[in-house]
C-alpha cells in the first residue's frame, strides 16, 4: 500500500446520522492521529456502533465529513476500503470453515494470489496462537478464539486504520485479557486503532485518548487521566447494608463531599467526590455517619475510576445500562438497530 | 508451523473498468466456492437439498401414486418426475433464503462490504452456488427417477432443455427467497415465510395432481399459475405433449420474476445492514 498520506489517521467533522425519529449520532468530531488508539465510550445505543458502521463505508451519514487514512468515506469508499479492518461485536467467520479457509478466504478477496494468502494466513495464525486449530471448523472454537480468528481476518489486508466494535463484549475474563494483549500489540506496531467499548477498564487500559459519547454527541473528550481530573480529585465510598438508611447516610455526608452524593439503591454504595480533601474528609465522613447513627461497610477513599468519570458526565451510571445491555447484547441491539432504521 | 520469509505482500493499485470486472468475476467465483464448501460440510443442508427430494419421489411414486389417477395411458411415474423436478428446485431455494440472513446477523456480509472485494459479489456468488447445487439436486433426482421406472420419452434434447428450465425456474424463485432472505433478516421468520409461500404455490399446482381432481374455485388459481405453466412446459419437454402456449407463458412469468425480482434483491442486499 502507498503510504503518502499525511495527516491523521481518522478525522470526523460534525457526523450526523438519524434512523427515522432516532437521532443515533448528533454531530461528532473526533482526530485520531496516526499510530495512536482512540478509545471511543458510551452506553448501548450511545451511536458508537453507527459511527463505526459511517467510518467503515458501511453506512453513508446525512452530514458531516470523515477521512480514513486521508480518504473520504462517502466519495472515496473504494480506497478506504483497502486501508481498512473491521472486527465487529460478533465473530463474522463462515463457521463450518476452518480458521485457515477463512483466513485464505478473505486473502483471495483482498485479491492476494493464491500462495500469497496462504503465506498470510499462515502469519496471522501464527500470530494468534490459533496454529493448533488452524484445521478444525471454526465452529469448534472457543469464544475467545472466534473473537481471534476475526481479529485475524480483519488484518488480511494488512490495514492502516483498524477499527474494532466492543471487540471483547461476551468474553470470560481470560480470552478478555488475551485480547487486551493482542490489541496493544497492534497499537505498539503503529496501527491507528479505533476501539469502541461500553467497559471503562477496557478503555482505561488500552487508549492513548478517549472520546466519551452518550445520546449521539461526544461529551467528553482526553486522555483517561484527564478525565479523571475532571470528577475532582479522590472519591469517598462506602457501602450501607440496611437499605432504609441510605438515604440518612447520603444526608450526613452531603457537606462533606464537593459534589452531590450518588447512592445506588439496589447495591447500597454510596459514592461521592471529595477533590483534594482527601483524609479530613475520610475523617468528616466517620464523624457524620456515626452521630447520623448509620452503619457502613468498607468505608474508604480511592482515585477515581472512569465509571465515576461517566456519572459525573451524564448523570446516570454506565453500569446501569450496560446491564440492560448485557441481557441483549451484540447480535440484538444491532437488530434493534435496524429496526430503527426501517 | 511455516514461518515463511515474510514476503512483502503488497496489495494492487486501484483498478480500471475491465479489472474491476475480471475481479468482479473471480471474487464471485471466489464466494461461490466458499458457499458450495459450506454446504458439502453440513450434513443438514445435504439432507435438506439431496435425501428429502429423493424422499418426495419415493413416496409420491409409491405411496400417493396409486391413489392419483391419471387421465389418458400416461402412467404416474412419468406425469409426476417433471413436477417433483420443478419442486425440488423451488424448495431448494430456502438454503438460498436461509444462508443470507444468517449471514446478514452474524454480520459475515458486513465484513464482506468492508472489504474492497465487488459489491455484488456476495449476491453474485450466491446465486451461482445455488445454481450449481439445485442442478446437482435435480440430477440426482432424474436418477432416482430412472430406478423407479420414470423414462424420458422426447428424446435428449428436449430432456436437456426440460432440466434447464427447471434451473432457470429454481433460479426465478432463488431471487424471490434471497430478496426475502434479506429484507426479513430473521432465520426463523425467513424459514417460516418460504413455508407459508413455496408450500401453496408448488402444491396448487400440476406438479403432482392432474388439475381436474381439484374443486372447480381451486382450478382458476391451479390452471392460471407460474408454476403450473412452468411444470407443464417441463412436462411436454419430458414426455411430449402440446408446448407452445406453456412455454410462451412460462418465459412471460420467469422474465417477469426476473425483472422484478432481480433488482428487489440488489436493493435489498445494499439497504441490508
Amino acid at each position: 500500500m502507498t503510504q503518502e498520506n499525511s495527516g491523521p489517521g481518522i478525522l470526523v467533522e460534525g457526523l450526523t446520522k438519524s434512523f427515522g425519529e432516532v437521532h443515533a449520532l448528533r454531530g461528532i468530531d473526533l482526530v485520531v492521529p496516526r499510530g495512536t488508539v482512540l478509545g471511543v465510550l458510551g452506553p448501548n445505543g450511545a451511536g458508537k456502533t453507527t459511527a463505526v458502521r459511517i467510518l467503515t463505508t458501511l453506512l453513508l451519514p446525512d452530514k458531516g465529513r470523515a477521512l480514513v487514512d486521508g480518504r473520504d468515506v462517502v466519495r472515496q469508499a473504494a480506497a478506504v476500503r483497502r486501508s481498512i479492518g473491521l472486527s465487529g461485536q460478533s465473530a463474522a467467520i463462515q463457521e463450518e470453515l476452518t480458521g485457515r479457509e477463512n483466513l485464505e478466504l478473505i486473502g483471495r478477496l483482498f485479491h492476494l494470489s493464491r500462495p500469497e494468502s496462504r503465506i498470510r494466513a499462515a502469519q496471522l495464525l501464527e500470530q494468534f496462537d490459533l496454529v493448533d486449530a488452524a484445521n478444525r471448523p471454526a465452529k469448534t472454537y472457543s469464544g475467545g478464539m472466534q473473537r481471534r480468528l476475526d481479529l485475524a481476518a480483519s488484518l488480511v489486508g494488512r490495514p492502516q486504520v483498524l477499527f474494532l466494535d466492543e471487540p471483547t463484549t461476551g468474553l470470560d475474563p481470560r480470552s478478555r485479557l488475551a485480547m487486551w494483549d493482542i490489541i496493544r500489540s497492534l497499537a505498539e506496531g503503529g496501527t491507528t486503532l479505533l476501539l469502541t467499548t461500553q467497559y471503562l477498564d477496557e478503555a482505561d487500559e488500552l487508549a492513548d485518548e478517549i472520546v466519551v459519547i452518550d445520546h449521539g454527541l461526544v461529551i467528553a473528550a482526553g486522555t483517561a487521566e484527564e478525565l479523571k481530573n475532571r470528577v475532582g480529585g479522590d472519591v469517598l465510598e462506602f457501602t450501607v447494608p440496611d437499605r432504609n438508611r441510605l438515604s440518612d447516610a447520603v444526608s450526613a455526608i452531603a457537606s462533606v463531599g464537593e459534589g452531590e452524593p450518588h447512592a445506588d439503591k439496589e447495591t447500597g454504595v454510596v459514592n461521592v467526590g471529595v477533590g483534594g480533601r482527601g483524609s479530613d474528609a475520610l475523617i468528616d465522613a466517620v464523624r457524620a455517619l456515626d452521630a447520623a447513627g448509620v452503619r457502613t461497610h468498607g468505608l474508604a477513599l480511592r482515585r477515581p475510576s472512569l465509571d465515576d468519570v461517566f456519572l459525573a458526565l451524564t448523570g446516570h451510571a454506565a453500569e446501569e445500562e450496560e446491564q440492560n445491555g448485557k441481557r441483549r447484547r451484540g447480535r440484538r441491539s444491532k437488530r434493534d438497530e435496524t429496526k430503527a432504521k426501517s | 508451523m511455516t514461518t515463511a520469509v515474510a514476503p512483502t505482500i503488497s496489495l494492487p493499485d486501484e483498478p480500471g473498468l475491465l479489472a474491476r470486472f475480471r475481479w468482479a468475476v473471480s471474487d464471485t467465483l471466489v464466494i461461490a466456492r466458499r458457499n458450495l464448501l459450506v454446504w458439502a460440510r453440513v450434513p443438514a443442508y445435504l439432507v435438506f437439498t439431496v435425501i428429502q427430494p429423493v424422499m418426495f419421489v419415493l413416496m409420491f411414486r409409491y405411496v400417493f401414486g396409486g391413489a392419483i389417477h391419471i387421465p389418458g395411458r400416461i402412467s404416474y411415474v412419468d406425469f409426476l418426475m417433471p413436477g417433483i423436478i420443478g419442486q425440488t428446485a423451488a424448495f431448494a431455494t430456502f438454503a438460498t433464503a436461509i444462508a443470507l440472513a444468517q449471514e446478514l446477523q452474524k454480520g459475515v456480509i458486513d465484513r464482506l462490504r468492508s472489504m474492497p472485494m465487488a459489491r455484488s459479489a456476495v449476491l453474485a456468488g450466491r446465486l451461482v452456488a445455488d445454481t450449481g447445487r439445485m442442478l446437482v439436486t435435480i440430477l440426482i433426482v432424474v436418477g432416482v427417477g430412472y430406478a423407479v421406472s420414470f423414462r424420458f420419452q422426447n428424446g435428449l434434447v428436449p430432456a436437456i432443455l426440460m432440466v434447464v428450465l427447471a434451473v432457470v425456474f429454481g433460479l426465478a424463485i432463488c431471487l424471490i427467497a434471497a430478496f426475502t432472505g434479506l429484507a426479513i433478516k430473521d432465520e426463523e421468520s425467513v424459514q417460516a415465510f418460504g413455508l407459508i409461500w413455496l408450500f401453496p404455490v408448488t402444491f396448487l399446482s400440476s406438479a403432482f395432481v392432474p388439475i381436474q381432481s381439484m374443486p372447480g374455485w381451486l382450478q382458476a388459481f391451479a390452471n392460471n399459475q407460474p408454476v403450473t405453466y412452468v411444470i407443464n412446459t417441463m412436462r411436454a419437454l419430458a414426455i411430449g405433449g402440446p408446448i407452445e402456449a406453456n412455454l410462451w407463458k412460462s418465459i412471460a412469468c420467469l422474465a417477469g420474476i426476473f425483472i422484478v425480482f432481480g433488482p428487489l434483491a440488489v436493493r435489498a442486499y445494499k439497504r441490508a445492514s
